[in-house]
């Protein structure tokens, strides 16, 4: 899939960008991923007997666009009207093949592509599928299976928002300059979701689906390299950098790792490095932006790698200004824990109260409950919060963790004096 | 393309405009005006109207074997259909433009059968 084979990364590069060609000529994704498949079984036929051509995409393209015109004289026998291709008139004669069109001149179309994917009017599920089928050129299969459902329930997904795209006649187009802030957002969450669902994954066995992640971070450089002058595009690639920096640390024999205790020669130092880079920049933009806010975050936990610990201070005051900014009641429970961090778990737990009714399906605020209550040796109602925090929590290597730190709570209530270390739930 | 902008209102909206003094309904009938000028000039507006409220409704159920007519809007839902505006728009972007434009708290937009171009 996205992992090992260059030549298929390769393809999927270039399939994209004609993809997006090809919706454009077409004004149909459905027409055009067929035109483009079609060409890609023709291809492979092909250079398997004559060799493949120099200008790879050119080739593809013109068989493609040829490809196109058939289906849509074959569709046009059926009364519908259909809003294509220029067909010249006397166009009976197949043409002589076409001069090929140079690579190069191919216009990258990607970013509309990106804008349409990520448009509000469809359900965030449909814009993560879209965005990875459309933008990263994963097949349904893939993607199926990176959430974790059947392929057939992901092609359903995906072909109801194409049919919501036509229905409502989504443009294809990106924002105009006044819609484009609010939109970008749509854009950077849709990223940010994959990459998190990757990170934490919210069923299976698995602690981190690294390819979801490592796609993400694809992703997001494709945005930044189409949006370079767009701080937020470079400041969201800051903090994915930073966590998957780690992913190999978080897991000791199928056992979940907190941060605190991970083993550093894991971590992967060439992307922390990048990653610092990247919030330099990102601050430089704007230090106020909530995907800055978030690399500064992120950046405040590498701490570790200087030999130090995370600045729990400063994290809180980061929190409390990204409230301002992408007011959440997430952020706000990572506020609560690095409140308690800093000051200790009393002045954390009233926050926890305002929260309650707020993340209601969140494991989180359980655990984050569970953790203050365990430091300020209340142990009975520590329990009762894990139990709460079990019951939400579908990922089988967190909830063993959990089942873990609970039973460290039952040995407190059973010995009075026995103490837990304070813990930071929501670090992994 | 033709969209259906769709206004949908509250019990508690239609109560308060039902004892709404008159120049508080003429403000917000010069919104709409404002608005329908908009429409105007773009060259959008198709039509549009203001519904009665939801007391004044009532339903016919078509059971196959018969009708049954009942008092009042088919469902109790919080928020009731209370007026409506067709427009022509080029795409979903423009018909959203025009439903944010519109001076009211609840918008579906819809579009409309056979009006694609």
């Amino acid at each position: 899939m996205t992992g090992d084979d260059p030549l298929e990364r390769a393809y999927r590069e270039h399939a994209v960008r004609l993809l997006a060609l090809l919706a454009r000529e077409l004004r149909s994704f459905d027409l055009a991923e067929d035109a483009l498949q079609d060409a890609h079984v023709a291809a492979l036929q092909l250079w398997a007997n004559d060799g493949v051509p120099a200008n790879r995409a050119g080739w593809l393209l013109t068989i493609a666009r040829r490809r196109a015109r058939e289906r849509v004289r074959r569709e046009a026998t059926l009364a519908r009207k259909l809003p294509l291709l220029v067909t010249a008139a006397g166009d009976h004669a197949e043409p002589p093949f076409e001069e090929e069109e140079d690579v190069t001149t191919i216009p990258d179309e990607r970013l509309r592509l990106v804008f349409t994917a990520c448009h509000p009017a469809l359900s965030t599920p449909a814009q993560i599928a879209l965005t990875l089928r459309l933008v990263g050129g994963l097949s349904t299969r893939e993607i199926a299976r990176l959430f974790l459902v059947t392929e057939p329930t992901m092609a359903a997904r995906i072909t109801r928002a194409k049919r919501k795209m036509a229905e409502a006649r989504i443009p294809y187009r990106v924002p105009s300059e006044a819609d484009l802030p609010e939109r970008l957002g749509s854009v950077l969450a849709v990223l940010y979701l994959i990459f998190t669902e990757g990170y934490l994954p919210s069923a299976g066995v698995r602690l981190v689906r690294v390819e979801l992640c490592e796609e993400a971070i694809r992703l997001a450089r494709i945005l930044r390299e189409l949006m370079p002058d767009e701080p937020e595009a470079t400041a969201l690639l800051a903090p994915m950098l930073l966590q998957h920096a780690r992913r190999d640390a978080r897991l000791r024999s199928g056992h979940f790792v907190r941060l605190p205790d991970q083993d550093q020669a894991l971590w992967h130092h060439d992307e922390i490095e990048e990653g610092l880079e990247l919030v330099v920049r990102a601050q430089r933009y704007d230090r106020s932006g909530a995907y800055a806010l978030q690399a500064s975050i992120a950046a405040e936990h590498t701490a570790w790698v200087r030999g130090s610990s995370t600045n729990w201070n400063a994290v809180a005051t980061l929190y409390e200004r990204l409230e301002q900014v992408r007011p959440s009641p997430i952020v706000r429970l990572n506020r609560a824990v690095a409140v308690a961090e800093a000051f200790g778990p009393a002045a954390a737990l009233p926050l926890l109260d305002e929260l309650e009714d707020e993340l209601p399906g969140s494991y989180q605020l359980p655990v984050a409950r569970a953790e203050f209550l365990l430091c300020l040796d209340q142990p009975e109602a520590a329990v009762a919060a894990y139990d709460r925090a079990l019951a939400l929590q579908t990922n089988d290597i967190v909830r063993n963790h959990l089942a873990t730190r609970r039973a460290v709570a039952v040995r407190s209530t059973k010995s009075a004096s026995a103490r837990s270390s304070p813990s930071t739930p929501t670090r992994l | 393309m033709k969209y259906a902008l769709l206004i949908y209102q509250g019990e508690e909206f239609e109560q308060k405009w039902d004892q709404a003094p008159d120049a508080e309904r003429a403000a917000v009938y010069a919104e709409h005006d404002a608005f329908i000028d908009l429409l105007k000039q773009r060259g959008a507006l198709i039509g549009g109207h203001e519904l009665a409220g939801r007391s004044s409704a009532t339903t016919v159920r078509n059971n196959g074997s018969d009708h049954v007519i009942t008092d009042g809007p088919y469902a109790e839902i919080a928020e009731q259909l209370g007026g409506f505006y067709f427009v022509e728009a080029g795409d979903l972007d423009e018909a959203l433009k025009y439903a944010k434009a519109l001076p009211a708290g609840l918008v579906e937009v819809r579009p409309i059968v056979g009006s694609a171009a």
